[in-house]
């Protein structure tokens, strides 16, 4: 893994579990010996607001933040932060995102419209890019807040980082009364097959 | 090999507390500052405390430091305006044992009221500043910190930043050394500030000023990584980080001492550069003392004093690469907004159907600025709705009666009672809304001494408000659930015509704490008549299709306010519809 370099930017909205996914990225990396750094959002912008976490993974990590096109993954938790986010995608990126919809305040109050087309104009712009069908995934329907894990679950395979470690971190990280349900979103994500 | 952890900035300065053997910490939260704080008092054997404020922090820290202990004080930027009047004057009395005054700027202002350099404050208080680069050196940084503090007699300002503070990465975890306080030492001439006392502290303070410089210029915190001769850049904090990437053959000065400023050592790296450029974030702090030590050195004309740095502006401004290769797009925005079920809400939707003026202040509820809801005059600073409403009153005695200051209950604690008790004495019809959630929502539902509970969940006695608003001499106290609108309007109506002090506490506990909620509520299609009034709440579970209103069940907490505002009877509880 000599001079490997994987930057992640996970988006999504305030409370939505970007946090936690990122933790589970980084102990991943860290136990394959590579230096991990993160970038988070916080405090007031944490309101239900755009958030954003950044993920650095390499032999040697210097900022934090990924630079403006030079992200190789986007994990998005809804369409339109994905499309807010899709800059720091680099030319040969992959997005990852669910097909969510949440309307902000300005589309919910009729000032402003959401980007109907949001999804092609993804595709369109992005080396490749995965949709998850947040409808079929049935982890969803028993807990919504497993959404993470199955971005996780879709990431596992295209990262060279073996996947009973993803499962060991897994099981480290979260309480192990909802221990059953992250599992079963994370293999959902791994079997996941887009149309 | 020693244990190895990740862990953000903040984490780790509370683990450099830890180790370096640190009794007592202080601190008001404050983003990005405040889980400092919070990690250090799950470590065993520290005293940890909120204060009511940043200026009582360090007051509470001046006096463990006198007494003996290792101490740690932590804010953001514009709290250590807050403690600047202690600060300035403890440079003059020097410490017992050390004292590290963390100080968390927020350039970008990711969740603050401006984005000052806080650099300035420690020259002003003629003390040294140490600008950690990552989550380790942030570790590091505080056990160097407090050895320094005490080598030199000088409190030592710690500045860490958002993407310090909140990044995360590897930490090497130490030992941590005894902790045992100093024995106190009363000493007058040294701790008593009287003119004839301090005449004496001002010299030694100049004379540490020149001593600290001679340790800066041979700090291990400050090094050369020799690159080429063709560009030597200068940086501090994590723009060091944004340098490396962006530049990675230049020369580098890497300065975690930055003041003062190791003047020879600077010397030495232009001399032997073609191009001395600094990048730090914010001001030109390093930039200005550099240049008048004669040298050529280029740094404002080609990065901003505003916002935040990044890898990409500097591979723009240095070597003209363009920034990425998709472009940003037109598209909504998504701003932060009072959460569903919020107690806030309610209240200022009726201040703006009152149209009175809002003094505002800091907190979850200056959300209430931005549309739909709108409604707020001015927002500066902690406790200065208070001031700024009798400043109204008195400057346009016509404003009174239409004029309200807002303020949250651990903002009024923090910096509200004494404009409340200048309102008293000026005897001006002022009436202050005090938001009582009863928590600190904003950073994270930290407790405050009213409360009734402490950082560590101890049960304490709590601070009464409508007891101590009396006990200032205001006469009229209404207490009000913020719920109720029609109750709220008519107790604003009453005081705002009282015609002298009054106050209305409203008071609702804060939903995400209490997790309170009732069934979610539902429009019932044939009745809602499209006239969006629900929408002036700005409700993030209320939404408008182009001709009715919806509520989104998922997101809906059941508050009920929607139901209040609508003139039709269209939006009632889910369990009643059909009926």
């Amino acid at each position: 893994m000599n001079n490997c370099k994987y930057d992640l930017l996970i988006a999504g909205a305030g409370g939505q579990g970007t946090i936690l996914a990122s933790k589970i990225i980084s102990r991943v990396a860290l136990a394959q010996d590579l230096e991990v750094k993160t970038a988070e959002t916080h405090g007031m912008a944490q309101r239900g607001g755009s958030v954003v976490t950044h993920v650095r993974i390499g032999s040697r990590v210097y900022s934090p933040l990924i630079p403006l096109g030079d992200a190789d993954f986007l994990l998005s938790f809804e369409q339109l932060e994905a499309l807010r986010w899709l800059p720091y995608l680099s030319s040969r990126g992959t997005v990852i995102t669910a097909d969510l919809v949440m309307e902000p305040l300005p589309v919910l109050t009729g000032r402003e419209e959401y980007p109907a087309d949001a999804l092609e104009q993804i595709k369109k712009a992005a080396h490749r890019t995965i949709v998850l069908d947040t409808g079929q995934a049935e982890p969803l329907r028993r807990n919504p807040r497993v959404l993470n894990m199955i971005l996780l679950g879709i990431l596992c395979p295209l990262l060279p980082f073996p996947r009973e470690c993803w499962e060991e971190v897994i099981r480290e990280t979260v309480p192990p009364r909802l221990l059953e349900i992250n599992q079963a979103a994370f293999r959902y994500g791994l079997e996941y097959k887009a149309d | 090999m020693s244990a190895k952890e990740i862990m953000t900035g903040n984490e780790a300065i509370a683990r450099g507390a830890y180790e370096a053997g640190v009794t007592v910490g202080t601190a008001y939260p404050g983003t990005p500052s405040t889980e400092i704080l919070e990690t250090l008092a799950r470590y065993k054997g520290i005293h940890c405390n909120w204060s009511v404020n940043e200026k009582v922090a360090l007051e509470v820290g001046i006096g463990a430091s006198l007494a003996g202990a290792r101490v740690i004080t932590c804010m953001k930027h514009v709290g250590v305006n807050v403690a600047a009047d202690p600060l300035v004057t403890f440079s003059y009395t020097g410490v017992g044992g050390g004292l590290v005054l963390v100080a968390a700027d927020d350039p970008g202002m990711h969740s603050s009221q401006n984005e000052q350099d806080s650099r300035h404050l420690a020259r002003l208080a003629k003390i040294p500043v140490l600008e950690p680069a990552d989550s380790q050196e942030a570790k590091d940084f505080v056990l160097y910190a407090l050895e320094l503090s005490e080598r030199f007699d000088t409190p030592v300002l710690l500045r860490s930043s958002t993407r310090i503070s909140h990044s995360r990465g590897l930490v090497a975890l130490g030992e941590p050394l005894p902790r045992e306080p100093k024995e106190y030492v009363k000493n007058a001439p040294k701790y008593v500030m009287l003119p004839a006392y301090a005449r004496r502290r001002h010299p030694l303070v100049e004379a540490r000023l020149q001593a600290l410089q001679e340790e800066a210029e041979k700090s291990p915190l400050n090094r050369i990584e020799a690159g080429s001769p063709e560009l030597g850049v200068v940086c501090s904090g994590v723009a060091y980080q944004y340098v490396k990437e962006a530049l990675p053959d230049a020369s580098v000065l890497k300065l975690g001492f930055s003041y003062p400023l190791p003047a020879g050592l600077v010397r030495r790296f232009a001399a032997a550069v073609k191009r001395l450029l600094v990048v730090e974030e914010l001001d030109p702090f390093m930039e200005e003392q550099i240049r008048a030590l004669g040298l050529e050195v280029t740094g404002k004309e080609l990065f901003p004093a505003v916002g935040e740095y990044s890898t990409e502006l500097i591979r723009e401004k240095v070597r003209g690469e363009s920034r990425g290769t998709i472009p940003p797009r037109e598209i909504p925005s998504r701003p932060p907004l009072l959460c569903p079920g919020c107690s806030h809400r309610g209240v200022f939707y009726v201040l703006k159907q009152l149209k009175v003026h809002v003094m505002g202040d800091i907190g979850c509820y200056t959300l209430a600025a931005t549309p739909p809801l709108e409604a707020m005059d001015s927002c500066i600073c902690m406790g200065a709705s208070i001031g700024t409403a009798l400043g109204m009153v008195l400057a346009k005695p016509e404003l009174a009666g239409r004029t309200v200051a807002v303020i949250g209950d651990s903002t009024f604690l923090h910096s509200g009672i004494t404009p409340l008790i200048d309102v008293v004495y000026n005897a001006a019809p002022v009436t202050v809304l005090i938001l009582d959630n009863g928590t600190t929502a904003m950073t994270g539902h930290q407790a405050h001494p009213g409360t009734g509970f402490t950082l560590q969940g101890k049960k304490v006695p709590a601070v009464d408000l409508e007891a101590l608003c009396r006990a200032v001499g205001v006469r009229r106290v209404a207490v009000v659930d913020p719920f109720q609108l029609d109750r709220l309007r008519q107790t604003l109506k009453e005081e705002l015509a009282a015609g002298e002090p009054s106050v209305i506490i409203a008071r609702h506990p804060c939903p995400l704490l209490t997790r309170e909620s009732s069934p979610p509520l539902a429009v019932k299609e044939d009745k809602c008549n499209g006239c969006r009034l629900c929408l002036r709440l700005g409700c993030p579970a209320i939404s408008f299709d182009g001709k009715k209103a919806a509520v989104n069940p998922s997101l809906c907490n059941g508050c009920g306010l929607c139901a209040q505002v609508c003139r039709q009877q269209a939006i009632i509880p889910v369990s009643e519809e059909g009926r």
